[in-house]
C-alpha cells in the first residue's frame, strides 16, 4: 500500500510494467520490489531447495529472496534482484524456480521431505552406482533446485568495457561517501563517486533524520548537485564496485541500459569498469541482519531497516499491522516511523533485558518468537514468555533487526581478515587491509549520521594529504548522533521448526549444527558442506549469523571461529559485461591483405591463418567442389603460371654492423657470408634445441638483411629476436623492425613466371642475371619494387613486393596477366598441395616437438659456429634411429584416400598405441602425381624408404597400407626452380 | 605506361562520426623508422634538429602537424612528414609509410571513446598534448599520440584497419547513445 505524502518517487509519473504475466503500475523512482510491495504482492519467488514461497526481505543489492528473471528471449537475465531493478515501461519480469506458477509450485513437495534434505544429503544418498551421479542424479537435482536460467541463445545485445582513472574513488554515497567526495573535490582532487543505487544518498534516503537542518534526502540532493557541477568529479550512479585488486585497481559494474524503456541498439546494457585510483574511500554502508527463529522465512518477514526504507523512500507500507523483533535500538526507529505514517504497530519484541523506556510503543521483553504462521504471507507470530506461556500476535509484517554488518567486503579482497568488535557485535575492517583504501562510516562500524559525516570528511582529508593537497577543515553539518546499544542475539532458542540463516540457498541452523556434528567444524568446511554463503548474495545476509551458530555448536567464540574468505565480485557480474567486446568477431582482430577485396570478388572462401584471412581457393564455373578448383590451380602452377598473395609472411628488417653476426647466432646455418643481392634458406631453433621456425633471409646491402618468417610464427620470431638481442648480446650493434605490413608481396610461380614478370618490369630480367636465390630492386609501372627469386612450389618462382598502397592494384594486374597466359590466382589449398609434393615443411611438421634431425635438416646446423639451441639439440635422444623422422607416404593402391592425424604401424602389428611407429602431419591429393600423398614422422624413417607401413586412422576408420618414400615426391633434383 | 592505383589503409572505411566525435584518416605521409646505431644517439639528435625536430624522449614527441618525430619504442622513433635527411649511416632507417593504418580521433568525447579500448590514463595531466605511447586498442597493438587537447592520432597495423575502425565506431555510437539518455 502506498502512503500519501511520503517517499521520493514521482507521483506524477506513473509507470506500467508486467510481473508474472500481470500488469502493474508504479511510479518513476520505484524499484520492482517497491512497486510490487505497493501493489500488495507478497510472493516474489520460490526458494532454492524447498521451493518455499518467499517475499522481499531487504531493500538493497544484498536481497536473497526477491530474485526474478527480466526480459524474454535471448536477452533474458536471470537472478535480477527486484530491489535494484528500476521499473520502466515495457519491463517484463517473472518469478523463478517455480512450476507452473509462483502461487502453485509442484516442487513444493520438497518442503515435506525437508527432514531428509539436510546438509550433505546428496553426498550421502546418491553415491551408488557411481556412474549415476553425473548421468542421472546431478541433472535431476539441478533441475529441482536452482534459481533462474539463461536463455541458452546467443545474445547480441551490446555490453561495454571501460577504463577510468582518478585521485580518489569513493564507494557509496551515503553520509560518509558524500562527505568524503565533497571534501576531496573541494580540495581539488579528481574524484569518482560510485553508487550502486540509481539515486545517490544511501541511507539518507531511507531515514527521517535531518542533516544540517534539512531533510537527509534534501542534504544529499544538494551535495550531489554541488558535486555534479564540479569539473573534477565524475558521478557514477548504478555502479557497483565489485572488487579491489593490485595497485589501486577496482572493478565496477555499471547498469547502463537496464532501466531504459526503449534503449537504442547501440546503448550498452552494462559496462564493466576498471578504475585505477590513487586512493579510495569505502563508504559502502552496512547490511542489517536477520535473527534465526522457527519459520522465519515467510513472505512478510523483512529486515526492519528495509521496512523503514520502503516507507520513507518509496512511500510504501510493507504491512498494515507490523510487529518488530529487535536486539538493538534500531527496531524502535522503524516502529516510530511506521506510527508517524499512521500505520499500526502490533508490538515491539525486544530481545534485550535492558530495553529502553519507550512509553509510546507496545514493547514486550522477555518473550521469544517461537513460530510464525501463514503460507503465502505472514499471518501471525507465535511468542512464548519466560514461563513458556504461548500467545499469538496477528500481524502481516515482521520487521527484524539483528544488528548491522558493515559491508566491508572490498577491504578483504587482498586477503585481509577483519576484526571483531564486541560492542557492536560485528566484524569491522582493520586499517591498511587494502593499500590506499580507507573505510568510513557504517562500512567501518560507525553508525551515527554525525559520526559518518565526520569519518567521511576525515578520510577525504587523509587522502588529500597523501595526494600532496592541503585540506581546509570541513564544516560538519549537525545530525543525529546516537550510540549503538545491542545484545548479540543470533538465534531464538527452543524453536521447534527450521530456522533459516541463508535464505537464498535454503540453509538452516540445523544444517550448520549438523556440519559441526559431522566434524566440518572449520568455518570454511561448514560453508562448503552446507552451501551457506554460496548463493548470489554470497552470504551477505547470513555469514555472521551462521558462524555465530557454528561458534555456539563448537564451543568457540566468534573471533576464534573467524569468517570465510570474502572474494570478488561483491555482487553478481554478468559474463557478458566482463567479456564485453569479445562477442563473435570481436574476439580477435581480423587481418586483411591488400588483395582481400579482389580475392573475395572472385568468390574465394577465406581461411583463417592466425588472424589473417587468406583465400582458400578460387572457384570457377563448372567446378563442383573445392578439390576441382584446387587440382586446377596446382596444375596451372605446374604448367603455366599462378599468382598468390604471400604478404602475410613475417618480414623483419635487420640493420647494423653486427647484423650478420646476429643472424649466425639465431639461425643454425651461416648468414654472415651471404652477399648482397642473395637469398638463403635458414632454420631457427628454440633454446631447447627444437625447431622454432624456418624461412629465407635476403642480404639487401652491406649490414642490411630482410628476414622472412612463416605467417604463423611472425610475432613469435620477432619476440625471439628481441629477446636474444636484449638478453644475450645487448652490446651488439644492430636494429630491427617489422616490415610485414609495409609491403604487399605476391608469388609469381610457374614455367611462365618470368614471361609474365617481364611484361610488367620496366627492365626485363633473364635467368642468368637474376638466378635462383637472388634478390634486388626493380621498377614496375613507375614505382620501385623488390624482387626475390624464391620458390615454395618448386617451380620457377619469384616474389615481388611493392609498398602496400599499390598491393590491390598490382594483384589485380598480375592475376589478369596470369589468366591471359592460361594461369590465374591460386589459394591456400593449392599452395599446400604444391609444397607437399615438394616435401617442404610448414608448422604442421615443425610443430614444436621436432628437431632439425627429425626433419632431415641436421646438415644445416653448422659445425663451424654456435647458435641458439645448438647445444641443447645435441642432447641424447634428440637424434638417432629411435627418433620419428620425416618421410613421404604413398597409399597402395594410389587411389586410397588418407588423412592427416592418422598413426603408423608395422604391417601385421595390432594398431594400438603400444605399437605406434609414427603419425601423419600433412596430406593432399596430388593432381601432378595422381595419387594421395602424405608427409609423416616414422621411427627410423629415413632408413625405411621403400618399405611398407600400415596407416590407421581410428577416428575416420581409415586403414591403408602405404609405401615409405623420400618426402620430396616431385622433381627431387630441384631443376624446375632453377630453370 | 599504365600506373598502379594507390589505396590508403582506411580506404572506404573513413570518415565516420557519432556523438560529436569524428574518426578520419589523415593524408598519407612519409613515415621512416629511425633507430640510431650504438653511440650515434647524439648524432641522430643533431640530424633531427637540422630538420627542425630532435630526438624524442620515451613517451614523447617533437614537432607537430606536418612534421613530427614520435617516440615509438626502445631506441626507436618515427619521423613523420619529412625525408630522413642526414641520418643515413647514423641510424637504421626503415620505411614504414605503408605499414600503418593512421586515424585521427577528434571531438569533445574523444578521450571517452578511447577509454573504452585503451587501458591508459589519458587525462590532460598524465597524457598531455604531444605524449606518445605504445599500448593496446582493444586486442590490437597501437601507437597513440595526443595531437591536441581533443584530438588523438592512432596507428595500428595496416591489416587491422577494418577491425580498428569497427571498434572505435562502436565505442563512438555507444557513447552517443549514452548521451541521448
Amino acid at each position: 500500500m502506498r502512503i500519501e505524502g511520503r517517499g521520493l518517487v514521482d507521483r506524477s509519473a506513473p509507470v506500467g510494467f508486467r510481473f508474472d504475466g500481470k500488469d502493474y503500475t508504479g511510479f518513476q523512482g520505484d524499484t520492482l520490489a517497491s512497486a510490487l510491495l505497493a501493489s500488495g504482492v507478497r510472493v516474489f519467488g520460490r526458494s532454492f531447495k524447498y521451493h518455499r514461497p518467499r517475499g522481499v526481505m531487504t531493500a538493497g543489492s544484498e536481497e536473497p529472496n526477491a530474485l526474478v528473471t527480466v526480459g524474454r528471449g535471448a536477452g533474458q537475465v536471470p537472478n535480477v534482484r527486484a530491489t535494484l531493478q528500476e521499473i520502466h515501461a515495457g519491463l517484463e519480469a517473472r518469478g523463478q524456480n517455480c512450476w507452473p506458477s509462483l502461487g502453485f509450485d509442484v516442487m513444493e513437495v520438497n518442503d515435506l521431505f525437508s527432514n531428509y534434505l539436510s546438509a550433505g544429503f546428496y553426498y550421502k544418498t546418491f553415491m551408488w552406482p557411481r556412474k549415476f551421479w553425473e548421468a542421472v542424479y546431478e541433472p535431476a537435482i539441478r533441475r529441482a533446485a536452482g534459481l533462474g536460467a539463461l536463455s541458452r541463445q546467443s545474445n547480441d545485445e551490446h555490453y561495454e568495457k571501460a577504463f577510468a582513472f582518478c585521485d580518489l574513488l569513493v564507494v557509496g554515497s551515503g553520509p560518509a561517501g558524500l562527505m568524503a567526495a565533497r571534501e576531496a573535490a573541494r580540495g581539488g582532487a579528481e574524484v569518482i563517486l560510485a553508487e550502486e543505487d540509481h539515486r545517490m544518498g544511501g541511507r539518507l534516503l531511507a531515514e527521517t533524520h535531518e542533516v544540517g537542518g534539512q531533510s537527509g534526502a534534501g542534504w544529499a540532493a544538494a551535495t550531489v548537485a554541488e558535486l555534479a557541477s564540479m569539473p573534477n568529479v565524475r558521478l557514477m550512479p548504478r555502479t557497483s564496485v565489485i572488487g579491489a585488486y593490485d595497485n589501486g585497481t577496482y572493478g565496477a559494474l555499471e547498469r547502463v541500459g537496464l532501466h531504459v524503456a526503449t534503449p537504442a541498439a547501440a546503448l550498452p546494457r552494462e559496462c564493466f569498469w576498471r578504475i585505477v585510483a590513487k586512493r579510495a574511500v569505502l563508504a559502502s554502508g552496512a547490511h542489517e541482519r536477520q535473527i534465526a527463529f522457527s519459520n522465519n522465512d515467510r513472505p512478510g518477514v523483512m529486515t526492519a531497516g528495509a521496512v523503514r526504507a520502503y516507507l520513507n523512500r518509496w512511500g510504501v507500507a510493507a504491512g498494515q499491522n507490523v510487529t518488530i523483533l529487535t536486539n538493538n535500538d534500531d527496531g524502535y526507529r522503524t516502529a516510530r516511523d511506521l506510527i508517524a505514517a499512521g500505520l499500526h504497530v502490533a508490538g515491539v519484541i525486544d530481545a534485550r533485558d535492558d530495553a529502553p523506556a519507550a512509553g509510546d510503543l507496545p514493547v514486550r521483553t522477555g518473550v521469544r518468537v517461537i513460530d510464525t504462521g501463514g503460507r503465502m504471507s505472514l499471518r501471525e507470530v507465535v511468542v512464548a514468555d519466560r514461563d513458556g506461556k504461548v500467545s499469538r500476535i496477528v500481524t502481516d509484517c515482521l520487521a527484524v533487526s539483528g544488528g548491522w554488518n558493515p559491508a566491508l567486503h572490498l577491504t578483504c579482497h587482498m586477503n585481509g581478515r577483519p576484526a571483531w568488535r564486541e560492542d557492536i557485535a560485528a566484524f569491522v575492517p582493520k586499517p591498511g587491509m587494502v593499500p590506499g583504501l580507507t573505510a568510513a562510516g557504517a562500512a567501518n562500524g560507525t553508525f551515527s549520521t554525525r559520526a559518518c559525516l565526520a569519518e567521511g570528511a576525515a578520510a577525504a582529508a587523509e587522502a588529500l594529504e597523501s595526494l600532496g593537497r592541503g585540506a581546509a577543515p570541513a564544516d560538519l553539518p549537525e545530525a543525529e548522533d546516537g550510540a549503538v546499544r545491542i545484545r548479540a542475539y543470533w538465534e531464538v532458542p527452543g524453536g521447534k521448526h527450521r530456522a533459516w540463516l541463508d535464505f537464498a540457498n535454503d540453509v538452516t541452523t540445523k544444517d550448520v549444527r549438523l556440519a559441526a556434528q559431522e566434524n566440518f567444524a572449520s568455518v570454511e568446511h561448514m560453508k562448503r558442506y552446507t552451501t551457506q554463503g554460496m548463493a548470489p548474495d554470497q552470504g551477505k545476509n547470513s555469514n555472521v549469523a551462521a558462524l555465530a551458530v557454528l561458534a555456539d555448536a563448537t564451543g568457540r567464540g566468534i573471533p576464534e571461529t573467524g569468517t570465510t574468505t570474502f572474494r570478488p565480485p561483491y555482487v553478481p557480474v554478468s559474463i557478458a559485461a566482463m567479456g564485453a567486446g569479445g562477442q563473435g568477431k570481436g574476439f580477435a582482430p581480423q587481418r586483411f591483405t591488400t588483395s582481400h577485396k579482389a580475392a573475395s570478388e572472385r568468390g574465394a572462401p577465406m581461411i583463417e591463418a592466425g588472424l589473417w584471412y587468406r583465400p582458400s581457393y578460387f572457384p570457377r564455373p563448372g567446378e563442383a567442389t573445392w578439390r576441382d578448383a584446387c587440382d586446377r590451380e596446382v596444375l596451372m602452377v605446374r604448367d603455366r603460371v599462378g599468382i598468390c598473395d604471400v604478404s602475410t609472411l613475417g618480414k623483419i628488417d635487420i640493420q647494423g654492423p653486427d647484423a650478420g653476426r646476429f643472424l649466425d647466432l639465431v639461425y643454425t646455418n651461416t648468414f654472415s657470408t651471404l652477399k648482397p643481392g642473395r637469398v638463403r634458406y635458414g632454420l631457427m631453433l628454440r633454446e631447447d634445441g627444437l625447431v622454432l621456425d624456418d624461412g629465407t633471409t635476403a642480404c639487401w646491402g652491406e649490414n642490411h638483411y630482410l628476414m622472412t618468417t612463416t605467417t604463423a610464427a611472425a610475432g613469435l620470431v620477432m619476440r625471439h629476436l628481441e629477446f636474444v638481442h636484449q638478453a644475450h648480446c645487448p652490446d651488439w650493434d644492430l636494429r630491427m623492425i617489422s616490415v610485414t605490413e609495409a609491403w604487399a608481396q605476391f608469388a609469381v610461380a610457374g614455367p611462365l613466371a618470368r614471361e609474365l614478370l617481364n611484361s610488367v618490369l620496366e627492365t626485363p630480367i633473364d635467368g642468368e642475371d637474376f638466378p635462383f636465390l637472388s634478390c634486388g630492386t626493380v621498377r614496375i609501372m613507375g614505382i620501385e619494387a623488390r624482387l626475390f627469386r624464391i620458390s615454395f612450389s618448386g617451380e620457377l618462382g619469384y616474389e615481388i613486393a611493392v609498398p602496400a598502397r599499390y598491393g590491390e592494384a598490382l594483384y589485380r594486374d598480375l592475376v589478369a596477366r596470369a589468366e591471359n597466359l592460361g594461369g590465374g590466382a591460386y589459394g591456400m589449398e593449392a599452395l599446400n598441395v604444391l609444397r607437399i609434393e615438394k616435401g617442404f615443411i610448414t608448422h604442421a611438421e615443425i610443430h614444436g616437438r621436432t628437431t632439425a634431425f627429425d626433419i632431415g635438416l641436421q646438415g644445416m646446423v653448422s659445425a663451424k659456429k654456435d647458435c641458439v639451441g645448438k647445444a641443447a639439440s645435441q642432447r641424447e635422444g634428440l637424434g638417432g634411429p629411435e627418433r620419428e623422422q620425416l618421410v613421404g607416404l604413398r597409399p597402395i593402391p594410389m587411389s586410397r584416400q588418407i588423412g592427416a592425424g592418422a598413426h603408423l604401424f608395422n604391417e601385421g602389428a595390432e594398431p594400438v598405441s603400444a605399437n605406434d611407429q609414427g603419425y601423419v602431419t600433412s596430406v593432399c591429393y596430388s593432381p601432378t602425381m595422381k595419387t594421395y600423398l602424405a608427409l609423416a614422422f616414422l621411427k627410423d624413417g629415413r632408413a625405411r624408404h621403400g618399405q611398407r607401413v600400415r596407416l590407421v586412422d581410428h577416428l575416420r576408420g581409415t586403414d591403408v597400407v602405404c609405401e615409405v618414400m623420400n618426402p620430396i615426391f616431385f622433381d627431387p633434383e630441384g631443376g624446375r626452380a632453377r630453370a | 605506361m599504365p600506373s598502379l592505383i594507390e589505396k590508403s589503409a582506411c580506404d572506404g572505411l573513413l570518415p565516420v562520426s557519432a556523438g560529436g566525435v569524428t574518426l578520419s584518416e589523415p593524408a598519407p605521409e612519409r613515415i621512416t623508422s629511425v633507430a640510431p646505431f650504438a653511440g650515434k644517439e647524439a648524432a641522430a639528435g643533431k640530424a633531427l634538429k637540422a630538420l627542425g625536430l630532435g630526438w624524442p624522449g620515451p613517451g614523447t614527441s617533437i614537432g607537430g602537424e606536418g612534421r613530427l618525430c614520435l617516440w615509438t619504442g626502445r631506441g626507436q622513433a618515427f619521423l613523420i612528414g619529412a625525408e630522413p635527411e642526414g641520418l643515413a649511416g647514423i641510424a637504421a632507417l626503415t620505411d614504414q609509410s605503408d605499414a600503418w593504418a593512421r586515424m585521427r580521433l577528434e571531438g569533445g568525447g574523444a578521450k571517452a571513446v578511447l577509454a573504452r579500448l585503451v587501458p591508459l590514463d589519458l587525462g590532460a595531466g598524465a597524457f598531455p598534448v604531444g605524449r606518445a605511447a605504445r599500448s593496446g586498442l582493444g586486442h590490437m597493438a597501437m601507437i597513440l599520440h595526443r595531437s591536441g587537447a581533443q584530438s588523438f592520432e592512432i596507428m595500428v597495423f595496416r591489416s587491422m584497419a577494418a577491425s580498428a575502425v569497427h571498434e572505435l565506431h562502436q565505442a563512438m555510437t555507444a557513447l552517443a547513445a549514452r548521451a541521448a539518455l
